[in-house]
């Protein structure tokens, strides 16, 4: 009785100094948005909201950040599950070559793409020559280092998932005559279903603030290349009201697509 | 955390006690140039510091437009050496820099092709064509803004590929060959002689661009940034500007 009293009180007070240091731990993420917001032109927003430079660049972030999201799930499940279920040697430095795009500066990331994908690089040259297309200072090529840069989020958590996953469910379900296709179906995928809907939320996210790669590999061209960060990156030297506009719709779309499918989906992690 | 605090306290002192010190030229300086000077300026800084071993120049390189937000914005930085006039009328209308602006080199523009010209740039009428990959700086960066006067004194309209966020990613493009040609200045393909060749724009379309530089008003370290400018200005700094490429003013 005397140690239950005594805990509750411990959890009723919380330890003051965790308090104090974690409130300056969330001032560092809110002041910024505080600072952006008190320099917003809310008169003339919807003027400059409706201007062809903001409209072009929120149009390209979405198609292409959603692509990169789709070409993701395309290729990088199969990845996560090869890493999580194929016994192949030099495993690690796949797990390692994966998480690389995350921890390199984008800028990096970008100048490898070029070198790579650009129409002298190493694949791009016959790529081109091949298919007649052309990567760097294109849409596809946004595309590219939007995926390049995000999919290991996807390709991370879901291998994880995988990974902890008890594969007797899929045992038993195979051995009670369920194709492989079913199995995948109506076993593995509701049961990774959350850290999937993590993986594609944190990718997409990425990909739709992706700048450095983006940049670096594909330029920056007004209604092609030129996403909604590379817009403000430019705005900010020249046009500040456009530049804090743009800053405030990334804000906006980000925080209500975190926030709606936090009540939607992340509710089961 | 008493000895931190502590720890805390003694640096404040000491710094203060720096700080008072008086006229000695000494310390970190920080000096934000446009990303045309990198070469220039880092020459600058090894002659600088071998003369001054107390000194530490930092370069804070980039595009002037960019230099200049950062400073309106109150980041520190004891000298502004800008690619054009416009930026630094702005930090000067803003009360930012200390005396007067000093033009100390001028530049021109050159037409920049990869090594072998693989698309047979001849001259600005070039940028007009549409399968070519036609990369400016961005309207608001210097070289931007003089590439898009030249191109207009010349009659082009360009076929844009990319908008660089300054001359020296633009470059970068153009040497690994992923660009056919951009607008740069002379002494930008000087410096990537080897993977960049440049082709002279006649005069009557080039466009001059003068160089100026200034001590901050809130310079932390105001006495090195005077030192430094006269440095800039003097022969000796004039002679290593001549040799990478700027004309003295």
């Amino acid at each position: 009785m005397k140690a239950d009293g005594s805990l509750g009180q411990r959890t009723r007070r919380p330890p003051v100094l965790l308090v104090v240091l974690g409130s300056i731990g969330l001032a560092m993420f809110v002041v910024p948005f505080v600072g952006l917001l008190a320099r917003v032109p809310w008169s003339d927003l919807p003027a400059v909201l409706a201007s062809d430079v903001v409209t072009d660049a929120l149009r390209l972030s979405m198609v292409t950040s959603l692509m990169a999201t789709a070409i993701a799930v395309v290729v990088g499940i199969p990845l996560a599950w090869m890493m999580a279920r194929l016994d192949f040697r030099g495993r690690p430095l796949v797990r390692g070559l994966v998480t690389l795009p995350l921890v390199l500066p984008p800028v990096v990331g970008g100048a490898a793409l070029l070198f790579a994908l650009g129409r002298r690089g190493l694949v791009g040259e016959s790529l081109e020559q091949a298919t007649g297309l052309l990567l760097p200072f294109s849409t596809w090529g946004v595309v590219v280092a939007n995926t390049f840069v995000a999919m290991p989020f996807l390709v991370i958590t879901v291998e994880g998932a995988l990974r902890n996953l008890d594969q007797r469910y899929e045992g038993a379900a195979a051995s009670l005559g369920a194709s492989r296709w079913t199995v995948l179906r109506r076993v593995t995928l509701p049961m990774i279903g959350p850290s999937l809907v993590a993986g594609l939320v944190l990718t997409w996210a990425r990909a739709f603030g992706e700048f450095g790669a983006t940049i670096t590999f594909a330029g920056n061209l007004q209604g092609r290349t030129q996403t909604l960060p590379l817009a403000v990156f430019v705005a900010l030297e020249s046009d500040r009201d456009t530049a804090v506009a743009l800053s405030l719709v990334m804000v906006v779309v980000s925080l209500a697509v975190l926030v709606g499918l936090r009540e939607r989906w992340w509710k089961a992690l | 955390m008493n000895s931190a605090a502590r720890l805390l306290v003694a640096t404040f002192v000491l710094g203060a006690v720096t700080a008072c010190s008086g006229s000695s030229v000494e310390g970190e300086l920080l000096v934000s140039a446009a990303a045309s000077l990198t070469d220039a300026f880092a020459g600058m800084e090894s002659a600088f510091e071998d003369a001054n071993p107390d000194f530490d120049v930092v370069l804070n390189l980039g595009s002037s437009s960019a230099l200049r937000e950062q400073i309106l914005e109150g980041a520190p930085a004891d000298v502004f050496a800008s690619a054009n006039s416009s930026n630094m009328d702005q930090v000067a209308e803003a009360g930012e820099i200390s005396g007067e602006a000093k033009i100390f080199a001028t530049n021109s523009l050159q037409i920049a092709v990869p090594t072998g010209n693989p698309a047979e740039v001849t001259s600005l009428e070039d940028f007009a064509r549409e399968e070519l990959l036609i990369g400016l700086c961005a309207e608001d960066v210097p070289c931007g803004d003089l590439g898009r006067q030249a191109l207009a004194k010349a009659g082009v309209i360009p076929s844009i590929d990319t908008n660089e966020p300054d001359v020296r990613a633009l470059l970068t493009k153009i040497e690994a060959g992923e660009l056919d040609a951009g607008i740069t200045y002379v002494t930008d393909v000087l410096s990537a002689s080897g993977s960049v060749e440049g082709l002279e724009i006649p005069v009557e379309m080039n466009i001059v661009a003068e160089y100026p530089i200034a001590t901050l008003a809130g310079a932390p370290n105001p006495d090195a940034a005077v030192v430094w400018v006269e440095f800039v200005l003097s022969e000796k700094g004039q002679a290593i500007l001549t040799s990478y490429g700027f004309r003295s003013p």
